[in-house]
């Protein structure tokens, strides 16, 4: 994973190390740590792909205010992934336009 | 959470809601030591603060209620409810007597062709990633901004060990204080003054920017200049926010130096909606020091409107929190900062 190993003054606590996958790859992350966060460190950038002009899209603002990082996590498409925690065996899957919203439950 | 404090002090009940997972807002991402006065903490690092503000917190635990991961997402001004979610669809309703809104900014981004591609970050958003979860945001970051955080972020991605490309800035010298720019010149680090970003360059994520220098009206003018770059960090200026504020029918004014629509305070921060107060960046574009201050009166106000507490500890503590916030203001910055508030402040509401 992409982490930063030494800094001058942050210690870097993390928590339990889980499993996770993305669009079927498996994929380590930290419990608890936003789903873009563990995505990114395992060198994922695009998180969804546009309705109208097809366009990539990734995190912008991180805090759950501006819809950048929308995904499709356990099948529930437009989840803020930048502030959804992880959890072992979550589901994520880039976003292809708006989403389905499962009708099942 | 500073209002929050004052509030429970004095008495009352509150529930404090922040979307984010862990409290503490900008706080708990600034590494660097604090500018301001020896009341606000200066000198201390940013997470630090926020460290002791949750400690403080802990002690009010009969009264306070906490939410993390919660957004309150609408303010109904028929009847006063706010409704909350908690994670992506846990929704609730709640009915407070009085609110804060201390919601914070948002990140303001340029318009330039492929500015939507994964790679261009606001700069909030990188640290996030690197000093809150430990991320390495990429390899090669093109700072856009020159202000206090681009060039503290730009300093602190060297710490985490990123290269910065270089830092662009539309004016024709850096706008963030002394200390922070010569940390970042001292590291070698390329400043393009009078330059601005034109386009990012990337098919799906970006690989790199073209920047070109500008004349006096802002026009580009010169050769364009290739930078290789996968991270495009948009430090280029914050906004209050307040949506809520609109909802619930608050008198907004645009104030520049306050760097958006921000709603008409008295001063106890109490909007023109007799049962809302704001306080913070929500309130104008200032500091955290200064955020906590207003948060302090906001909570003051609150107390008093509900007649918690003894008139003469209200207008105490107003005196008090206003001469740190006179300390706070004192400087260059401080000066446009009080022209922006007295631009949006009352002194009483009429009833
Ligand atoms: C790089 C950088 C360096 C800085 N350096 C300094 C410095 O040296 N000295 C200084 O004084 N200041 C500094 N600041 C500024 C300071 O961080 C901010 O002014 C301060 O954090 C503002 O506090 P706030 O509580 O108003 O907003 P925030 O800290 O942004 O907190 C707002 C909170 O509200 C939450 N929220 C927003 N909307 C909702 C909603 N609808 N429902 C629930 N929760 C919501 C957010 O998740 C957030 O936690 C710096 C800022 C940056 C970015
Ligand atoms: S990155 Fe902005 S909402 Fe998630």
């Amino acid at each position: 994973m992409d982490l930063i190993e030494k800094h001058p003054i942050l210690e870097f606590k993390h928590s339990k190390k889980v499993k996770f996958s993305f669009d079927g790859i498996e994929m380590e992350g930290y419990e608890g740590e936003p789903i873009a966060a563990a995505l990114h460190a395992n060198g994922v950038r695009i998180y969804r792909i546009t309705p109208a002009k097809e366009q990539t899209r990734g995190f912008f603002c991180a805090i759950g205010k501006c819809s950048s990082c929308f995904m499709v996590v356990d099948g529930v498409p437009n989840v803020r992934t930048c502030v959804t925690p992880l959890k072992t065996g979550m589901r994520v899957e880039t976003q292809l336009g708006k989403g389905v919203i499962p009708m099942d439950a | 959470m500073s209002a929050t404090l004052e509030a429970a002090s004095l008495g009352c009940h509150v529930t404090l809601v922040d979307s984010d997972l862990a409290l503490g807002g900008q706080l708990i991402k600034q590494t660097h030591k604090f500018f301001g006065s020896k009341d606000e903490r200066a000198g201390t690092r940013g997470f630090k603060i926020s460290e002791i503000l949750l400690e403080e917190l802990n002690s009010y635990k009969g009264t306070v209620e906490v939410h993390t991961n919660c957004t309150a997402t609408g303010f109904y001004k028929e009847d006063g409810v706010v409704s909350c979610v908690i994670g992506e669809d846990e929704y609730f309703r709640i009915k407070p007597e009085k609110i804060v809104m201390a919601t914070g900014a948002q990140e303001r981004l340029l318009p330039f062709p492929n500015n939507h591609l994964p790679g261009v970050y606001g700069a909030g958003a990188v640290q996030t990633l690197m000093n809150v979860y430990g991320v390495v945001p990429g390899k090669k970051v093109l700072m856009v901004g020159a202000g206090n955080i681009g060039l503290i972020v730009s300093y602190q991605l060297m710490q985490a060990g990123v290269e910065i490309a270089g830092i662009v800035e539309a004016m024709d010298k850096v706008g963030g204080y002394w200390v922070h720019a010569a940390k970042t010149r001292r590291l070698g680090v390329p400043i393009y003054l009078r330059h601005t970003i034109r386009e990012a360059l990337g098919d799906k994520i970006v690989e790199g920017a073209v920047i070109q220098e500008i004349d006096d009206r802002f026009q580009p003018t010169g050769k364009e200049i290739k930078i290789d770059a996968d991270v495009i960090c948009m430090a280029v200026g914050l906004t209050p926010t307040c949506e809520l504020l609109w909802q619930a029918g608050c008198e907004m004014v645009f104030v520049p130096q306050l760097c958006g629509h921000v709603a008409q305070r008295d001063l106890f921060m109490r909007t023109s909606h007799k049962d809302i107060w704001v306080a913070g960046d929500a309130s104008g574009i200032e500091e955290a020091s200064a955020a906590m201050v207003e948060g302090r009166i906001a909570g003051v106000g609150v107390a008093k409107a509900l007649g918690h507490g003894e008139a003469s500890e209200h207008s105490g503590r107003l005196e008090e929190f206003k001469r740190r916030l006179a300390d706070l203001r004192g400087g260059e910055v401080g000066q446009k900062i009080c022209q922006g508030i007295s631009c949006c402040t009352v002194n009483e509401w009429g009833v």
